[in-house]
């Protein structure tokens, strides 16, 4: 599956970075979604020097299909140690595709307060939107086959690549 | 034969004893829990996977703890709950238990929560059920216990981390108690390697080793470096019974004074699944001490049964 040339992680991640710095103020509040968006919320509390200690939320208990697919083996806590009531919230994922797991995320968030904003941040848009979604900052757009999984991992060192899985 | 717990892909359907679970299953509630506690702590305390399902709460033997925690539980999770003590309804006019649960499943029921006198009534109910219909024993008899014995393990793994060096000390009515059967399991399947009974021999029910655990008759050395002492609630009717002299002197020789606490490591931490008999397994200074994790037990219990429900709610037949 190596035909598709997919872009460099890292590269996208300081283009991320570009974008976002003019957008960030003492309000902003970053919340990453596991596991990749985790990875990536990181990076960019790190490098955007955001104030607000950083959210991470695995939305298992707010997925759509958990009547069809039932819990998922491995839920993460969540954890948003800011308080979200009146801030921009940044929410990062690694790769858009139905935008399910963001109406998830969304729902989860509300649970948590209510924010003045919430933008999507994503490294890539792969297309094949179930749902009235669209990332504010993206990394860039790449095209797959509907039937591969582009995924994120992340190296011992911290870099970031994207790979192309068939789906199991 | 399979466990009837079990589907096919080895996933919980219901959960009706610890006893035979795989360790990974153990594994997963517990890790699921852990999760589900952050909950608990927001503005709002409800996540929405068991929206539009029907809980029922079937309780034919009287709880007020366990009965509230699993409602909590339940609605949590935003499932509808319906509360029956049966005691006082339909069984005083004679109908049979699988007719009351008939009635209630043609209600549309998704969940069963039973508590039974019966050993073995949550087992009968889930047999009895079609298959998208899942049970959870909230007690049975002196059979099982399961979620109290997974909220006293996720109580241990909280404070002490990794089972596989704890030393377990439970104290007392071995033989009535349901909730030391199934925190016996719990521990042996999670790995504990010194799990310790402790109490009089008319408490402690025969071959009560081939569970795995030592056998104490005293204190001093039953409790002697133990990382966890657990408390159990000795009955009422058993201070009156023939099993023991009194209740003062039960309490001489096994109620837990900050003096017998002394046998355990210092950072021992005292567990009991209450209610509590105060001046009889357990003295004051003991129970409200800071060694005591009683109250941090009855908040766990509730991601517990939070992530029971929600497991078995998703796990087809």
């Amino acid at each position: 599956m190596s035909a598709i040339e997919l872009p460099d992680a890292e590269g996208l991640l300081a283009e991320l970075v570009r974008k976002l710095r003019p957008q960030i103020s003492r309000d902003t509040g970053i919340i990453g979604i596991y596991t990749g968006g985790v990875w990536i919320a990181e990076r960019l509390h790190r490098e955007l020097g955001i104030e607000q200690p950083m959210g991470s939320i695995d939305i298992s208990f707010y997925r759509d299909d958990y009547a069809k697919a039932g819990l998922h083996p491995q839920v993460k806590p969540s954890n948003i140690p800011f308080d979200v009531s009146g801030r921009h919230v940044l929410v990062v994922d690694d790769v858009l595709f139905t935008g399910r797991t963001v109406r998830g995320a969304m729902n989860e968030i509300f649970d948590y307060g209510r924010p003045a904003s919430i933008s999507l941040v994503v490294l890539v848009d792969r297309g094949g939107r179930e749902l009235p979604i669209c990332a504010q900052y993206v990394g860039a757009s790449v095209t797959v086959p509907e039937s591969a999984m582009l995924a994120l991992s992340r190296s011992d060192g911290g870099v970031l690549t994207l790979q192309l899985e068939k789906n199991a | 034969m399979r466990n009837p717990q079990l589907n096919a892909r080895g996933e919980l359907r219901h959960l009706l004893t610890i006893e035979g679970l795989p360790r990974e299953v153990l594994v997963h509630i517990l890790d699921t829990a852990k999760s589900f506690l952050g909950v608990t702590e927001r503005e709002v305390k409800k996540v929405p996977l068991l929206r539009g399902k029907s809980v029922f709460n079937l309780f034919f033997e009287p709880s007020t703890r366990t009965r509230t925690t699993f409602e909590i539980a339940a609605k949590r999770l935003s499932a509808d709950v319906v509360n029956l003590a049966i005691s006082t309804s339909s069984q005083t006019k004679g109908e049979t238990l699988l007719d009351t649960v008939d009635n209630l499943a043609a209600m549309h029921a998704d969940m069963f929560v039973v508590r039974h006198a019966s050993s073995g009534a949550p087992f009968l109910i889930a047999r009895h059920m079609k298959p998208h219909v899942h049970v959870v024993n909230a007690g049975d008899g002196r059979h099982a216990h399961p979620t109290q014995g997974l909220l006293d393990a996720y109580t241990i793994r909280h404070y002490k981390r990794d089972f596989g060096r704890l030393s377990v000390a439970i104290v007392g009515d071995i033989l009535h108690s349901r909730v030391a059967r199934s925190l016996i399991h719990a521990l042996t399947t999670l790995g504990t390697p010194d799990v310790r009974v402790i109490g009089p021999q008319t408490l402690l029910p025969a071959g009560v080793e081939k569970l795995g655990v030592s056998v104490h008759h005293d204190m001093a050395k039953g409790l002697r470096d133990a990382d966890v002492v657990v408390m159990l609630r000795l009955q009422s009717e058993r201070m009156r019974g023939p099993l023991l002299p009194s209740a003062a002197e039960y309490f001489k020789s096994y109620g837990l004074t900050p003096e017998k606490l002394a046998f355990a490591k210092p950072d021992a931490i005292v567990m009991h699944p209450g209610p509590m008999n105060r001046g009889v397994e357990i003295d004051s200074a003991v129970a409200d001490g800071e060694q005591a994790v009683i109250l941090p037990q009855v908040t766990f219990g509730i991601a517990v049964r939070m992530a029971v429900m929600s497991i078995l709610a998703g796990t087809s037949a």
